[in-house]
């Protein structure tokens, strides 16, 4: 974001307490403005989070270290915003959107505020609209080729009312900064329209007719999310889990595999090292659905642990405004964060400072309300000329402790429709990923809109299917307490069956291993023939003589599926297995 | 340390708390550095021209008339070759009787490194220890603690860790060691010919505990130097960051903010992540690797303190007594070392994943007959066999007291797998099996 020259106010510093910084103004500051701290020769970038009795409090964006009283602060008149414009995709931003990749040195500098955009590069223009035509914001006027997306040129999300448009550029290459259109007002005023736009980070971009309930599944290639608990296209969802059960494993599968054209990864408050992962894979590994570089559909806001607290509360909005941005273009954008649980403490931290009466486990009284706003931003829309955006969201949160009774967790349960719980006891037990299928849920299924498109998709059955596989799931965990509880040769074999029924769903639906090239993603047909086929052998009758025949010979069965897994979807190794398995089945078959 | 002639002195203290005090001066920056009453104090809070300081050593004696002298700059600490083989305190100052080291002066705590300047890391340190480097491979830039109870030796096999695993330089920091402790790692070092390439920085329990709060700054402040300015790689040892987060709870307490989660400060998780994040592994070669002590109460991980550090740090290792074979083993089910996968098999014998997950699953199949044992049931043969395999894994491999190479270590699981079990109850790929059973 560069500086902007306007200056509303001015202040001078008369009190600092780590990033929380106070200044007493001249002049009319605004709640959330955005000012900068002169420090020496740099200026650190703040936010206005309070004012009392003529002192502003702001939290600056960086360390205070050296800061002295009485150092010059001047206010923008702006609030945190993004830069929103032609080449996004492909970059690493920092909390604030400022780009890592053209920052000097190998350690980050105060006050170093790189562009978010290049503004020397020229794009190949292409107008949509008509001169004389009736705009109103976020309305298309042009488009440019942004690696596989069509990058629409929008009338600006700041506009009210209705605007003519006076003249629009003519196809050719042109730079972001450049004028490419001129609207007319109601009054007969002209507003000169770049290719770039500003948006404060924390409102919502509204630019849309209508928000209906999401009804079209977004495939993620993970079975235990797609078979047995979807998301969807604009749907939200959260995996809690404590530390080494697999969160980020399973995020950054989701950002590999999952049907999107954009992908707005926030890295919020996590480890560095996680996120060089991504910055040394994703340029190599192939987008399945386009086949071009996963980099390409990719956007990283990276506000590691230990970079500057104050910014990790504005990376997850950073990330959702350049998500609802692409949204506008009538994309399918799914925005992750790993971890809200850090952006949570965040607030907690300067809440703190604050000195404000905490709640719950020291968190903000408005933690509740603050993240279900969040959430609350995703979302399938209608566009003004009736196309359909949307932005999925799925957050991952960190529970101290693993106790999901935890503020954060509670709060974003009230707000995200899927849970993906993810269990300490499969972790250990090495079944991968480790969501509980049982705790697990997405309300999503229930919809009838999302019901009939998933048979309509799928198969006419398919919700009935699904389930069935629930039911099976829910009555082997029941017959495993019991033979536990009165021990292997204390019930009838039935309940032998029972269990291991539900240890072949686990072992072939539920269990996916993210390392393996074949086994990582299953796409939906593939997804569809394994589950009918593990349903067709949970409702074939076996005969046994004793419990102990039971074990060994579903392992058998559970092995040669895990082999179909493992092979190319309906190839000559697959059919084999697959042959194979239908051997070991006919051995007991009942009657 | 001497008050300097250029600096302006105050004397009005206006309040005075165990750990802080307040002095009305002005021009003083945040975070400066400052010398109360003959005691090294740092700014944590200003308000007009009322500072407050966080007091190392205490506030035991100081008066309201007390004479307060800044600095001009926060902490830090001379940074050169001549830190090799040296000893300081948690300021940075020599206890070994040497000279004070001439150096370029860098602050301590200084800013992160750009994530996109960070390479992944791809180099495997070898321990010899066949917990850690068959089980649970350690790699440069990586950063991970010991969570252990206090009665274990986690110094022990720490100091071992630091002595074979061919780090150019190995940082001790420290925090609330006790003396003997510190003396066992002064002596190892020294036994093992290792002091050109070490430098500690050493809070003991005699010391004041808040003193604490500079020694992993310290000891990475000079980890930097080595990995950045001389492209060495270097480890990196913190023990124990319980009793440094002890100390931040403590200052936080003092300066009246509200507890979160076992009476931490609510900023516990970034504080420890500033340290933990200085794990890094360079371009050109250049590392830092951090291994750390956390120590447990009662062995509870869900703490505040070993819950956040599982959250920052890349894996963890446990130890464990094994009863069985009367020795001190890494337990190979609740550690973890996450960067593994990045160097087994590649870096490793290729069969090295297999091998690994292979001896943990029988190992944990041993488990359970030991259940079914202790419950009065019956054993099979198979179990029967698990449990010899186990002892045998554990006496032969998973004990600390072993050091042999990992190719070594990979030949030991085929022999034990081929002498107790058939190739279908190991179930290692059928390519590898071809190649290292041994009939």
């Amino acid at each position: 974001m560069s500086t902007s020259p306007n200056i509303s106010a001015t202040g001078k510093v008369t009190g600092i307490i780590a990033n929380l910084v106070i200044v007493r103004f001249e002049g009319a500051v605004s709640q959330n403005e955005v000012c900068f701290i002169q420090h020496e020769d740099t200026a650190l970038m703040a936010e206005v989070i309070k004012v009392q009795k003529g002192l502003a409090y702001v939290q600056a964006f960086e360390s205070t270290r050296g800061l002295k009283i009485g150092a010059d602060v001047t206010f923008r008149g702006h609030m945190l915003e993004a830069t929103l414009g032609p080449g996004i995709l492909s970059r690493n931003y920092d909390g604030l959107m400022h780009d890592l990749d053209t920052m000097t040195g190998v350690f980050l500098k105060r006050g170093e505020y790189t562009d978010a955009l290049d503004s020397e590069r020229k794009w190949d223009f292409n107008p949509v609209a008509k001169e004389g035509d009736t705009v109103i914001a976020g309305d298309w006027l042009g488009e440019v080729r942004e690696n596989a997306v069509l990058h629409r040129i929008m009338a600006p999300f700041q506009m009210n009312g209705k605007y003519t448009l006076k003249s629009l550029a003519k196809a050719g290459a042109y730079r972001v900064n450049d004028t490419i259109a001129v609207l007319t007002d109601s009054d007969g005023r002209d507003v000169d329209v770049t290719m770039v736009q500003k948006w404060p980070i924390k409102q919502a971009i509204r630019a849309y007719q209508e928000k209906p309930r999401p009804f079209r599944l977004l495939e993620t290639g993970v079975r235990t999310m797609d078979t047995l608990n979807p998301i969807v296209e604009g749907g939200t969802g959260f995996i809690p889990g404590p530390f080494g059960s697999g969160k980020t494993v399973m995020q950054h599968a989701i950002s590999r595999q999952a049907e999107a054209d954009v992908v707005v990864v926030a890295a919020c408050g996590e480890r560095a090292n996680e996120v060089v992962e991504l910055f040394t894979e994703f340029p190599e590994l192939d987008d399945p659905w386009t086949g071009r570089k996963l980099m390409e559909r990719t956007v990283i806001i990276a506000n590691t642990s230990n970079m500057p607290v104050a910014a990790r509360e504005a990376s997850v909005y950073t990330a959702m405004t350049i998500s609802e941005y692409y949204r506008s273009m009538g994309l399918k954008v799914l925005m992750l964060a790993d971890s809200t649980s850090r952006w949570a403490q965040a607030l907690r931290e300067m809440s703190n400072r604050l000195e404000e009466l905490p709640g719950p486990d020291a968190f903000p009284m408005d933690l509740s309300a603050i993240i279900s706003n969040f959430y609350a931003r995703a979302g399938i829309v209608y566009l003004n000329n009736g196309k359909t955006g949307s932005i999925t969201f799925i957050g991952t949160v960190s529970p101290a402790g693993g106790n999901l009774k935890e503020p954060v967790t509670e709060s974003t349960r009230k707000a995200a429709r899927c849970f993906y719980a993810l269990s300490q006891q499969r972790a250990d037990s090495k079944r991968y990923p480790a969501i509980d299928p049982i705790d697990s849920y997405s309300k999503y299924l229930e919809y009838p809109e999302l019901q009939q498109a998933l048979n309509e998709q799928i198969a006419p059955d398919w919700v009935d299917r699904v389930n069935e596989l629930k039911n099976i799931l829910i009555r082997g965990k029941e017959a495993a307490e019991q033979i536990n509880i009165l021990g292997d040769d204390g019930v009838s074999i039935d309940y032998h069956m029972t269990y291991w029924r539900s240890e072949i769903c686990d072992a072939v639906i539920l269990q996916q291993d993210a390392f393996d090239d074949v086994d990582a993603r299953t796409p939906i047909k593939r997804q569809k023939y394994m589950l009918y086929k593990v349903l067709d052998i949970c409702n074939t009758g076996f005969s046994f003589e004793s419990y102990e025949e039971v074990n060994p010979y579903f392992k058998r069965i559970i092995n040669q599926l895990r082999q179909m897994n493992y092979s190319e979807f309906e190839s000559d190794k697959f059919q084999e297995f697959e042959a194979g398995l239908e051997e070991i089945i006919s051995e007991r078959k009942a009657g | 340390m001497e008050t300097q002639a250029f600096q302006r002195i105050y004397t009005k203290i206006e309040q005075l708390t165990k750990a802080t005090c307040t002095v009305r001066a002005t021009g003083v920056g945040n975070e400066e550095l400052a010398l109360v009453h003959g005691r090294l104090g740092q700014v944590v809070k200003i308000m007009e021209d009322e500072v407050t300081l966080q007091i190392f050593s205490g506030t035991e004696g100081i008066p309201t008339n007390a004479e307060v002298a800044f600095f001009g700059k926060p902490p830090t600490l001379q940074v050169g070759e001549a830190l090799a083989g040296r000893f300081f305190n948690a300021y940075g100052q020599p206890i070994d009787g040497g000279p004070e080291v001439e150096g370029e002066e860098r602050e301590i705590g200084g800013p992160s490194v750009n994530p996109v300047r960070r390479r992944q890391p791809s180099e495997l340190i070898t321990t010899g220890i066949a917990g850690i480097d068959l089980n649970n491979t350690l790699v440069t830039g990586q950063k991970i603690p010991f969570f252990a109870d206090p009665d274990q030796p986690f110094n022990q096999v720490m100091a071992m860790v630091a002595l074979r695993g061919q780090a150019d330089k190995i940082i001790l920091g420290g925090m609330g060691l006790t003396n003997d402790d510190y003396l066992f790692f002064k002596q190892v070092f020294e036994n093992a010919g290792a002091l050109h390439r070490i430098i500690s920085f050493v809070n003991t329990t005699e010391n004041p505990p808040v003193e604490r709060l500079l020694v992993p700054d310290m000891a990475l402040t000079a980890a930097e130097y080595f990995a950045v300015d001389k492209q060495e790689k270097v480890l990196v040892l913190l023990t124990d960051m319980t009793l440094y987060a002890d100390a931040l709870s403590i200052v936080s307490n003092r300066m009246d903010q509200i507890p979160s989660k076992d009476s931490m400060p609510g900023s516990l998780y970034s504080d420890l992540a500033r340290l933990y994040e200085k794990a890094v592994q360079f371009d050109h070669g250049g590392s830092i690797t951090i291994i750390a002590v956390t120590t447990l109460s009662g062995g509870d991980i869900t703490h505040a303190i070993p819950d956040n550090t599982g959250y920052i740090t890349e894996g963890q290792l446990f130890l464990r007594r094994d009863t069985e074979i009367g020795k001190v083993i890494v337990d190979p089910f609740r550690s973890l070392s996450r960067l593994k996968q990045l160097v087994i098999g590649k870096k490793t014998r290729p069969d090295h994943p297999q091998v690994m997950n292979a001896a943990v699953r029988l190992y944990a199949d041993a488990a359970n007959a030991r259940t079914k044992l202790e419950n009065g049931f019956d054993l099979t043969d198979y179990d029967e066999r698990t449990l010899e395999f186990a002892r045998e894994y554990s006496g032969r491999l998973l004990a600390i007291d072993v050091n042999i190479d990992t190719e070594e270590m990979l030949n030991v699981g085929w022999e034990l797998f081929s002498k107790h079990f058939s190739k279908e109850e190991v179930a290692i790929r059928k390519d590898f099996v071809d190649k290292y059973w041994v009939e």
